[in-house]
């Protein structure tokens, strides 16, 4: 579990693809008909919302086999996920309030897919520090399990909010809705960010189940569920 | 001790009452941010406003909508008006806010601000909202930033866009 060679390859080939994509998105591709150049800051905010939100709902299904199935590896998962998501929101805020200077006039609004985007920011941080404040393992991986999940409601809210309620924020964009030459970095960055954040929370993860093992160490069988009684017979994975 | 037959005899495994209870909470949420979706919005359309009548005098609104083309007016000076339209009615804006960049005719826009006696809505603050479309220049157009700001011209006066 947690194999270092193809985490090294994922982040490597993530780092390419950025590279190229930015470097595309930058000096080749043309500036936006009304926007002009600040419109290529869409090559990584798109992106990054990407990722939070896909680290975000890969924090939650870890949270759920946790919970259903038990097994230190969703914890260590969920960890990863919740600090890979909570950084991408914090920079998606940040370049989010870059755009939206020129283009919006503001910074900050409390429209509703920033007020969600917040909201699914500080809730996720919340949960990051209240896994600070639990020291006994199992204890920690329950609560945080549960309060991911209860965190997660927010997540599909962040990306319909600009349906539901009307808002300052742009309607989600769509291959039909960007010009072909701008499409081409806003993919490849997106694949690149994809690889080169599942190469690093792997590593992430990696760390967080040696440390768990070196506390407490290997994992015993009878841990893989921790939420059902004892088995009598028969203990066997099926 | 007396808790192993009583453990022994429970029947429901307590992973199902885990499952019982995220998905109750999920529903709840669910359920409780449906109704929100329903009764928030975050701006009002000329013809919400309208039909609002006098209630909507003097209270603090956002009002979003499209520029109606051709009806932006500088002409008085340091105050900008347009027509703001959801395509079912009008309301004038008159504001004294520096217009964002992307400012122009036909563009989204939500004005914070109250609706005078006199029906013009008068907008302490102008935000742009542009759309989700991502347009490359027409053939050997050259993208002129200089040109694109020109939204703000006539109405360059600093600290003008912040109002006590």
């Amino acid at each position: 579990m947690f194999q270092m060679r193809p985490l090294v390859t994922l982040i490597v080939s993530g780092a390419l693809l950025l590279i190229i994509g930015s470097s595309i998105g930058l000096l080749a591709a043309p500036a936006e008909r009304y926007m002009g150049d600040v419109q290529r800051i869409m090559y990584i905010h798109v992106p990054c919302a990407w990722m939070a939100l896909l680290a975000f709902s890969y924090a939650f299904v870890s949270a759920l086999f946790y919970l259903l199935y038990g097994g230190w590896r969703h914890d260590a998962r969920l960890e990863a996920a919740l600090e890979a998501g909570a950084i991408y929101s914090l920079l998606l805020c940040l370049q989010g309030a870059l755009w939206a200077k020129p283009t919006w006039g503001v910074y900050w609004a409390w429209d509703p897919r920033l007020t969600t985007t917040a909201i699914m920011m500080f809730g996720f941080g919340g949960i990051i520090a209240l896994r600070g404040f639990v020291r006994e393992p199992t204890r920690r991986a329950r609560w945080s399990a549960v309060a991911a999940i209860i965190a997660f409601v927010n997540v599909p809210l962040v990306y319909f909010s600009v349906r539901l309620w009307g808002s300052l924020h742009q309607l989600q964009s769509g291959p039909r809705s960007i010009a072909g030459p701008f499409l081409v970095p806003l993919g490849l960055n997106a694949l690149g960010l994809v690889l080169l954040t599942s190469g690093l929370m792997g590593i992430r993860a990696r760390a967080a189940w040696l440390r768990r093992e070196r506390k407490m160490g290997p994992e015993a069988p009878d841990e893989r569920r921790p939420l059902e009684p004892p088995v009598k017979e028969s203990g066997g994975d099926a | 001790m007396s808790v192993s037959p009583r453990k022994a005899k429970r029947r429901i495994p307590r992973r199902m009452i885990w499952g019982v209870l995220v998905v109750g909470i999920v529903v709840f949420l669910a359920m409780a941010i449906n109704r929100l979706g329903r009764s928030v919005v975050y701006y009002w359309g000329p013809s919400e406003l309208r039909s609002a009548g006098d209630q909507a005098v003097g209270a603090s609104i956002r009002l979003g909508g499209r520029v109606v083309p051709g009806s932006v007016d500088k002409r008085e000076k340091d105050t900008l008006m347009f027509d703001v339209s959801d395509n079912r009615s009008t309301i004038r804006v008159r504001t004294r806010a520096t217009p964002p960049q992307m400012f122009r005719e036909g563009i989204g826009v939500v004005v914070e601000g109250t609706l005078g006696r006199d029906g013009v809505f008068d907008g302490a603050r102008l935000l742009v909202s542009h759309g989700n479309e991502y347009r490359q220049p027409r053939n050997g157009e050259k993208i002129d930033m200089r040109q694109l700001m020109r939204s703000t011209e006539g109405l360059e006066t600093p600290e003008q866009g912040r109002r006590p």
